[in-house]
Formats: C-alpha cells, structure tokens, sequence
C-alpha cells in the first residue's frame, strides 16, 4: 500500500484530472513556502486493516478483566441490542449537523424525540439535543443563569461533595464570566440545607444539587432547595440522569429552574468518561439556552417537519455573542439514549429505576451483616450505589478486592463507595465472598 | 393527512409518526421501594414494541442523508469516508470501562492515549497534546484557556483581547467570549488572506491571541504565515491554529513548524471518524514546550518503569470535561491512524487537494481568488446559494456550505475532500450546472424529491414547538 486505502481513484484518474488541473503533480497543488514544507517523517508505520485491528485489540487487551462496583456519576446498564444495530445505520453514523433538514428528517426527528423525552421526564419545557457530557452542561446553565437573572451576581453554589471533576470544569466555564463557585456543606449524604441558607445571598446566581448525590443519596430537600435559590433570585438547577428521573421527584414539581446531568445512562454505559450532556430548562430561557434545538415545523406542501431552530443564538450565526461556543455536541449518543428508552418504555424505565434503589439496600445489608463493615454509611435512600465503612483502611481493602477482580472506589480513610446496577447484580455474590476476605 | 395513509417506502414525501403518536402509556409511580414524597406521580411515554422500533428508526434512517449515501462536500466541515473497521474495534469490550478504575488496572487504554498523544504531536509539530476536548470547539476552549493561563503566569494579565480574521469559524468568536476576552475581527485583505499591515494594526500589548486556520476557510494557504507569527510573536501574543482545515497540509506541513504555538485538532474531520449526526467528535490540543505545563488534567505519561499513568501538569487549567473526553471517538481516530500510516495521511491530503481543485475547474460560478487547496468557495452571483443548495438536493447530492464567509457574495464553499472518486466529483458538478441553468422559479419551490419539501424556517422559530407535547392541538399532522 503506497497511500489512503480510502480514495476510489486509480492512478489513470490522478493523471487525468492533473491534466485538468494543469498541474505536473500533486505537490504542485500546494501552495506552501519551502520555509515550511516538511520533509520529515511521523514514524506511523501503516497496517493492513488486520493488523490495525489487532494493534489497536491488542493493546485494549492490557486493561485487568475487573468487575466494576464503580459509580459515581457514571453507570452502565445493560444496552439491548437494538440501540447498537439501529443507531449503527450508517445514513445515521455518517451524517454531519443538519444544515440541510430536507434530506436529514430521520436525525432531525430522532432528536426530536429525544428532546421530548426529557421534557417529560423534567417537566421542563425545553431540552436541548444535548452537551458534551454532565460536567460541561452544569457550566452552561450557570452561564444561563448569569445571563438570564435580572439583578447581578457573581457566584455560583455547589455542592461540597459534588465530583472534583465537575467543579474544575463548571470553574473553567464561568471563569470568563468571572463567577464564582462556592462549595455548600454535606450533612449525612445530602446537602446541609441550613447551612445553603447561610450561604446563599443576593451575589448567588445558580444553586446546585444533585439527587443522587455523589455519594448516592436520594435528596429529601428538592423543594427546599429551590425555595431559598428562588428567596434570592438566584435559579435552581438539579442534577441527575434519565433513569433517577423515572421515579424520583419530577423536576418541575420541586421547582428546578434547569436540570442537567449524564443522559448517557441510556444507551452508552461508562465508556472511559464519555458522556451525554442532559440538559433542559424551563420554556422562558429558551432564548439563552446553549447548544442545538430541533422544532417542528411545516414544509412548503404544508407537511410536518423538523429542522434545527433558534439558530440565531448559536456560534454560527451570532459568533462573539453566542449562548454557547458548542457546536459538535453528542447527537449519535442522543440518538442511541433514544432508541434505548423506547425499547424500555415507561414501564421499563420505571422498573429499572426501582431495582436502582433495591439492588443497593440489598447490597449494603449483605455488606453490613460483615465484622467490621457497616452499610449505607448514611441514613437515606439510595440510589445505584451507596457509602461503606470499613475498620480496615479503605484503600487497603480496595486493592484487595481489585486483586479478587472487583473495583469499588475509596471515598474516605474508612469509606469505600459500592455501585451495582443490572450490569453487575449477577457477580454479587462472588463481590459479598472477596468483600468479607478484604475487610 | 392521516399519518398511517402514507407511503411504505422512504422516498419522495416520506412521512413517519412520532413514537408518541403511535401510542403513548401513561404509567403511576407507586407501590415504590421509596416513600411517596421522593417519588413523581406518573410517567408518560410512548412503549412500542421491539419490531415497531426497528421499523421506526430504519425508517428514520431511510430519511437521513450520511456519507455513504452520496458526495457531502460540506466546505470546513471534511465530511469524508468512514472505514468500517474502526467501529467494531471502538465496540470492543476492552474499550468499556469506567473512567475510575486505577492506573494499572486500565494500562491498555492508557498506552492507546498515549500512543494517540505522541502520533498527535508529530503530526502538528506540537510537543504536548491533551486528548481532554470533546469537540472541536471545546479544544479551542482548552486552547485559549491555556493561552490565557501562560499570560497570567507571566504577569500578563492585561491581554484582554483575542484576534479573529473576519472569514474565521464562528467558534473562534464565540470561544475567545466565553473565556472572557474581547474579541477584535481582523478584515481579510483583497487576495482573501490575513493582511498583514491590518494584523500590525491590530494587535499590541493587549493581544493573548491569534486565532488562524490555515488554510483558511477559502481554501487559501496563508503564504506569509512565518511573517503573520512574527507579528504576533512581537507583540508578545500566541498564535492558535484552528485545525477544521488539517486535512489539507497531512504530511506536507505542520502547525508548529509555521509558529503556531498552539492548535486542536478535529480528530473526527481529519482522521475520519463519522460524525454521527451531530457529533461526538474530539477536538484533541497541541502545545509548544511553554505551555505544556498548563494542559489540562489529567496528562497520560509513561513511567519509567514502562507503565502509563494519568498526572496533573505543574500549572494545569484544570479540567475541561468531566473525564478524558470523548474515549470511543479517540479509539477510532487511533485505528484510522495506522491504517493510514506516513504515506496514507500524506496521500490523503494529496488526493484532498486533487479534487478540490479539479471541482473547482468544472464549477460553472465565478471561483475568486486561489490557488486552492482542499476547499473552495464559488459565488452563486445572481442566484441565492441557499436556493442553489436546495436545488442540488433535487440532484441526489448535498450541497456545500452556503452564504459563508461572508466575504464572498452568496458562497457555496465547496470541500470533496480525498474519498470522493471521479464519479463523485463529476456527479457533484453535474448538480452545480444543473442548478446555475435553472430558473429563479425552480430554485425557490426546491427541492422537489426529498422526504420534505421547503421547510419553513420563520414559522419554526415564531411558533416554538420543541417535543410531541407542543404538539397536541397540531391539527396539521
């Protein structure tokens, strides 16, 4: 092979078209000064497609065959195989934004539907058709938020247990709208609520909570919550995912302003850390929400159809005065999230969600009947997963269990964090077995 | 129409119900593990059965155009060929871990990051690359903030403005406000380049950047790029490389080696990974050796015991996504990079730059300024390019990037790029003189053939409608 196995042309249509051109070869084409031509070499050897294969197969290879007790903001369920073979359709896989919506109604609707699941799971009246992922969507709603509040402020509220991840990126995103992020204590799993009345004033421009919390208790004080954002103008974003929404309070209900979180739940798994950013607001922001929304409409034969709107607050169009700089988003994986949580229906999902808070208290009851354990640390519902205390040192204890195959995260000097879903409820047994050897 | 009266095919006037229309459950929420006061009261969905979604979503995807569909010459946006391969290696088990896992446990996916950061770098003439960014734009984000970083640490705080070539991006605007900067536009000069006298006008001690694609958005080589880095060296600011356009230079020249001193790369344009719709793609950063130490955290470096580990750089902006970005999208961009290899990336480009230029001849619309590389823009003059591209979809391909830049009157910007054959190319300039020799009165009732005709715009953004619950007192379904 002496180039890209993924040009068509023959070397008689290179020389035909040179001639067209009026060119002797291809490098006449460029027009870069000697100064900067290069001449070097990558060192990227080229493989036959077998090969590539098996280099890249190879190499996955080295990663430990563990079983994952592992949560914290990302979760695998198990994915029917529909979402792999449908969303696989490469008139799907192939295609660009939808910048020409007559010959893109499939994604278009697709997303559509998307967009409307999440309004009925929010209650919310706009969703977008999706962020990168979960810590990139809380940096945008507090942009919205700074944005939209009729009075100035400059800080944001958050959780002091929400995920390092999440806050260096949420103080990434509002560093240019110089905001601050200001960290509310935890109390027993859950947000200190007398402690966020202390904190928050007329400077506050967002207040966040999760449910599930980082540490995968079910919030009891949504509404509170909301209250004292709303006493000071400040809006209320909740942070959660498409299956916790399923059965947990309906965001509208308790008065969240925004809601964000990983929709990747449905349809991708944990992925190494990609996500799909949720978001949705409420229908009066829909002017300052970041990122694409897709509408009805009507063709010129009066039929329905779809096409992407409000472009004027995109980058494309407004540029420097843009709601947001995103522009490729997460379509694909809106696409299979989708397809996923029609194949599960309401039934499904709030099936699914059920054994979310069973699966759990299961769980921790098997692990607190272990000496020197004791499960859920905190007194809440939990959701997914759940805190341990173990005598031993935690970070002791994980690594035994890792050298059994099971990896669990270490939360604390004494506190491991334990995740089980219907991807991983078949191996709790042998877990419970290396868990009472480890501890 | 009665939504179930329609055609069985996914031809011309295509038309399928939404999910929710096809049947929607309404499920209570109760009888829960959990007291009432944590739970809602009900939820609404639609619940088809497995055959019903198959045949919905095969249906949808019969009404989408991707790149195996036919030409998709999307001027910046370098929509090419998708090798098959790459998706079943990207669906291997090994790849699906969670991003907690320790070092060593994950020592596969961290060798394939770092093997992708080191291939990355030597490409871009960089001497570090994060793979953190999900996107292109979100790599410009981690760029600037990195920019913005090195001046701060250099007590150059005062930098409060980014510089932006008029026919640039519109994320290169949109990126420098979000990071806070004023954002200063730097008019093209007449040959459609960056002119230098305006580029000494514009930048000074209040510059942290330059934001340049190169070639630029008309195809064009910024042929005085070492003059335009000096400029921007001298005044004590960055120049960024906007990557939408690499394809064009794989292999015959390199960011760095031009002065850029940082850049992302759109791993999803350049190396061939599909771009779903609408993403996830990867928008990858290199930097010089003075900026490595702001990338983002977590770096993947390899130990001297062999072993890869994930480290945080002495001065990191910190994060720019919640974990290392988009992972599937970089084992995709991975695998197309070896198969390519040295002599398939340069041959890439090559064969880009052929065919853009080979359209270029057959377009029967005035094509100014030139030589070009792997994208031209052509003037529909007369016509409206919006109509132009309407009418070409009546012609079975997709039509280029219209009415952008701004630069040029009604642009139709033009990119082929290598996977498109003879055949394609000669059926892409077929549709262009189809639609110059048609009429005004053709142009504006196009297209004609497609699942739906003229989509109404205005009425779209006047009358909100944006899930199937706006959608009940719809009597027009």
């Amino acid at each position: 092979m002496s180039g890209t196995p993924y040009a068509p042309h023959t070397d008689a249509d290179v020389e035909a078209m040179l001639d067209v051109v009026g060119a002797d070869s291809i490098d006449d084409l460029f027009d870069i000064p000697e100064s900067v031509w290069f001449d070097g070499a990558f060192g990227i050897d080229e493989h036959t497609e077998r090969e590539a294969r098996r280099e890249v197969e190879g190499t996955l290879a080295r990663n430990a065959d563990l079983t994952e007790f592992l949560g914290r903001g990302h979760y695998a369920h198990y994915v029917p195989s529909v979402v792999d073979d449908l969303s696989g359709r490469s008139e799907f896989l192939t295609s660009y934004t939808q910048y020409q919506p007559e010959v893109t109604q499939g994604f278009l609707q697709a997303l559509f539907e998307y967009q409307s699941l999440l309004v009925e799971l929010t209650g919310l009246g706009v969703a977008n058709c999706s962020m990168y992922d979960a810590a990139t969507a809380l940096g945008e709603a507090a942009l919205l938020a700074a944005r939209v509040r009729e009075t100035t402020g400059d800080t944001v509220v958050v959780p002091d247990g929400l995920r390092a991840e999440r806050e260096s990126v949420l103080r990434n995103y509002v560093a240019g709208a110089d905001l601050d992020v200001e960290s509310v204590p935890m109390a027993d799993g859950t947000l200190d609520v007398p402690a966020l009345r202390e904190l928050v004033d007329d400077d506050t421009v967002l207040v966040y909570a999760e449910s599930p919390t980082t540490r995968g208790a079910i919030e009891a004080s949504l509404a509170e919550i909301a209250d004292v954002a709303h006493e000071h103008d400040a809006l209320f974003c909740l942070g959660s995912d498409p299956v916790a929404l399923s059965l947990l309070q309906r965001p509208a209900d308790v008065g969240a302003d925004v809601v964000v979180g990983d929709a990747s739940v449905l349809g991708l798994g944990t992925a190494y850390g990609m996500g799909l950013g949720l978001f949705a607001c409420r229908e009066a922001y829909v002017r300052q929400v970041p990122g694409r929304l897709v509408g009805a409409s009507t063709d010129a034969a009066g039929k329905r159809a779809y096409t992407l709107t409000l472009q004027t607050r995109e980058q494309h169009i407004r540029r420097e005065r843009a709601t947001s700089n995103i522009c490729t988003n997460q379509a694909w994986l809106a696409l299979r999230a989708a397809i996923h949580a029609a194949w599960l229906g309401p039934d499904g999902l709030v099936d699914l969600a059920e054994r979310m808070v069973e699966l759990p208290r299961d769980l921790a009851s098997r692990l607190d009947a272990i000496t020197g354990v004791r499960a859920p640390v905190h007194d809440r519902h939990h959701f997914r997963e759940f805190v341990a205390h173990t005598d031993q040192p935690a970070g002791a204890v994980a690594e035994a269990l890792e050298a059994e195959g099971f990896a669990v995260h270490v939360v604390g000097g004494h506190e491991v964090q334990v995740c089980v879903t219907d991807a991983n409820d078949a191996h709790v047994e042998e877990f419970v077995a290396a868990f009472e050897e480890a501890a | 129409m009665d939504e179930y009266d329609q055609a069985r095919y996914a031809g011309e006037d295509a038309h399928e119900p939404l999910l929710s229309e096809k049947g929607e459950t309404t499920v209570a929420v109760e009888d829960t593990p959990l007291p009432e006061e944590l739970t809602r009261d009900s939820v609404t969905l639609p619940s088809p059965s497995e055959p019903e979604i198959a045949e919905h979503y095969v249906r949808l995807s019969q009404m989408n155009y991707g790149v195996d569909t036919g030409p998709y010459p999307l001027g910046s946006c370098t929509m090419k060929y998708n090798p098959r391969f790459t998706e079943d290696v990207a669906a291997h088990p090994d790849a699906a871990v969670h991003p907690d896992r320790s070092d060593e446990s994950v020592q596969g996916t961290l060798a394939l990051l770092h093997a992708l950061q080191d291939s990355l770098a030597r490409i871009g003439g960089m001497d570090a690359v994060t793979l953190q960014p999900p996107a292109g734009a979100a790599g410009e984000f981690a760029g600037i903030a990195i920019a913005k970083a090195y001046h701060e640490a250099n007590g150059e705080g005062q930098r409060h403005e980014v510089v932006v070539p008029d026919s640039a991006h519109g994320t290169n605007f949109a990126t420098a406000a979000m990071a806070g900067y004023d954002v200063v536009s730097l008019p093209s000069g007449e040959d459609g380049r960056v002119d230098l006298d305006a580029l000494e006008a514009a930048v000074g001690e209040e510059t942290a950047a330059l934001m340049l694609t190169n070639p630029n958005t008309l195809g064009l080589f910024e042929r005085d790029i070492e003059a335009v880095a000096d400029v921007v060296h001298d005044s004590g600011g960055l120049l960024y490389y906007d990557g939408a356009n690499l394809n064009a230079l794989l292999g015959r020249a390199r960011p760095g080696d031009m002065g850029f001193d940082v850049m992302h790369f759109n791993v999803h344009k350049t190396f061939a990974t599909p771009h779903g719709g609408g993403g996830p793609g990867a928008g990858p950063v290199g930097v010089t050796a003075d900026l490595a130490d702001f990338l983002p955290s977590p770096q993947v470096r390899e130990g001297e015991d062999g072993d890869y580990e994930r480290v945080t750089p002495a001065n990191s902006i910190g994060k720019v996504h919640g974990q290392l970005g988009n992972w599937l999208v970089l084992v995709k961009a991975y695998a197309y990079l070896l198969r390519l290899g040295d002599a398939g990336l340069r041959d890439a480009s090559g064969k880009a730059v052929l065919n853009a230029n080979y359209l270029a001849e057959q377009v029967p619309y005035d094509v100014p300024y030139g030589p070009f590389h792997h994208e031209f823009v052509a003037s529909a003059g007369e016509q409206d390019a919006a109509d132009v591209a309407k009418r070409m979809l009546d012609y079975a391909v997709h039509p280029p990037t219209t009415k952008w830049p701004e630069t040029v009157e009604e642009a139709l910007m033009t990119e082929p790029t290598e996977a498109e054959g003879l055949r394609g190319l000669d059926q892409l300039a077929a549709a262009f003189e189809r639609a110059a020799a048609d009429d005004d009165a053709a142009l504006a009732n196009a297209p004609e053939k497609t699942a739906a005709r003229r989509i109404d715009q205005t009425s779209a953004a006047r009358d909100l409608r944006l899930s199937w619950h706006a959608l009940d007192d719809d009597s027009d379904a």
